[in-house]
């Protein structure tokens, strides 16, 4: 039990569709507690690695291990199916256009999973909706269904469904990229709560300013590689690369 | 027109709408059975259960309702099926409106965002469940519509199995021409009744949509 691992460790990864390839190679680990944000163009893999390390996008190649185990672990149907359910059951995961349920309210989107899964009471799921709820300040809103919630509410539930799960890691998908902009703050703002608290997160993020005041790390990536990698300050002022340079001038031009 | 005919034999055409009307309940049944049966097979991770699923609606929607009871209503005999005209127009009828019902249902379950099955398999459930749970319920609401509209296709065709002699409405208003020599009032009491029980089903079928869009 002493062997030390890295808590997240994607290892060679690759992913084609046919002759296009959109993840090249890439490997990088992720400590516990750490927050890493992945920025770069649109189109240069940053979601499709995301959605690999749950294998809701499988790697053509590759490893992705979270705390000792691989994730993508090559198995017969079922048992790939037992095993993959047991593992996303650790890995949290919040999209760009929210995907709350909408024929549950609020509640049931934060209980549904743990209720089925993890077999707990009525009574115990009120309690850990109320609990998921307070903590993005969506409780007042408990009984509503998503329909009748903002863009940033939708995305604040979402983020205490996947808590609920209690997981080890959480995965933010461009989070905020579909918000009116008035309402990406309170987003982020639960964001920060969770990075206080010492979540584990992976961020693909176009925000660069969020980037820079949460994350430890920042991984730059262009086509399907990653390019730069290191501490925001590093990155975000002095980066290294042509490419990594370029994209921040085109982007800090954008956002003015 | 002979109104006095009319209230004369509207009686006996009440009775064979109540045959119609049974008529269509079981085909709808089994059309409902034989539609979530071909969605499955459609929907499988085997390419052999998807090809026989595809086979199944494009055979019954690719021929005639007619042929497809002569068939095995006239043809059942021969290859060992011994059915009455009843059964046969039921279970012909039934198989052939449970294609159409199989890309109503596909439909719908198509069309519900990919993802909600994504959340839902993010968050650990399994296949059956993030199904059962999250997309199921959602396409159901977009079904009801549509299989109002096959339900209401499908009375309307069972009036086909007068074809093979089953003594409904169609078949009814037949035989009195045979005695009466008044075509038109016999299809015209006939068709009142068609539409007495379309407009039924429809507003039944319009409730029950507005009570799955509330919920």
């Amino acid at each position: 039990m002493t062997q030390t691992h890295p808590f997240v460790e994607i290892r060679h990864a690759q992913k084609s569709y046919g002759k296009l390839e959109v993840l090249k190679d890439i490997s990088l680990t992720v400590e516990r507690g750490q927050i890493v944000a992945i920025i770069g163009p649109s189109g240069s893999g940053k979601s499709t690695l995301l959605r690999a390390i749950n294998d809701l996008d499988p790697l053509t190649a590759g490893e992705v291990w979270l705390d000792g185990l691989q994730v993508n672990k090559s198995l017969p149907h079922r048992q790939y199916e037992k095993h993959i359910n047991e593992m996303r059951q650790q890995i949290g995961m919040v999209f760009q256009h929210f995907n709350l349920f909408p024929h549950l309210t609020v509640r049931e989107n934060v209980t549904m999973a743990p209720k089925l899964l993890k077999k707990i009471t009525d009574k115990e799921a009120d309690t850990l909706a109320e609990e998921q709820l307070d903590h993005v300040g969506m409780l007042e809103r408990i009984d509503y269904y998503p329909s009748q919630l903002s863009g940033g509410q939708k995305q604040r539930v979402a983020i205490a469904r996947a808590l609920a799960m209690k997981p080890k890691l959480m995965l933010f998908d461009e989070a905020t990229s579909a918000l009116d902009p008035e309402l990406v703050e309170e987003v982020n703002l639960v964001m920060k709560k969770l990075a206080e608290e010492h979540m584990t997160m992976i961020i693909v993020t176009h925000e660069m300013d969020f980037a820079a005041s949460v994350c430890d790390r920042v991984i730059f990536m262009d086509k399907g590689l990653v390019v730069e990698e290191g501490p925001p300050e590093l990155v975000f002022k002095n980066p290294t690369q042509e490419r990594t340079q370029a994209f921040l001038r085109k982007h800090l031009e954008g956002a003015k | 027109m002979d109104v006095e005919l009319i209230l004369k034999v509207y009686p006996y055409f009440l009775k064979a709408a109540v045959i119609t009307v049974e008529l269509s309940v079981l085909t709808t049944i089994l059309g409902l059975i034989c539609g979530a049966l071909g969605t499955t097979a459609r929907l499988s991770r085997f390419a052999i259960v998807r090809f026989l699923g595809a086979a199944y609606v494009s055979l019954f929607r690719g021929t005639p309702a007619l042929i497809q009871l002569f068939l095995l209503y006239f043809g059942g005999p021969q290859i060992g099926i011994q059915l009455d005209a009843f059964s046969a127009g039921v279970i012909g009828l039934g198989l052939n409106i449970g294609a159409y019902m199989t890309e109503t249902m596909r439909g719908a379950i198509i069309s519900v965002d990919e993802g909600q099955g994504e959340a839902a398999r993010t968050l650990g459930l399994s296949r059956a469940q993030s199904f059962r749970k999250v997309v199921l319920p959602q396409a159901m609401r977009l079904m009801i519509r549509p299989l109002g509209v096959n339900i209401n296709a499908q009375i309307k065709g069972t009036a086909l199995v007068s074809a093979i002699s089953v003594v409904e409405l169609t078949y009814t208003a037949q035989r009195y021409i045979g005695s009466t020599y008044k075509p038109f009032e016999m299809f015209f009491l006939a068709g009142i009744l068609y539409l007495a029980i379309i407009t039924i089903t429809g507003k039944g079928v319009a409730y029950l949509d507005r009570r799955a869009r509330l919920q």
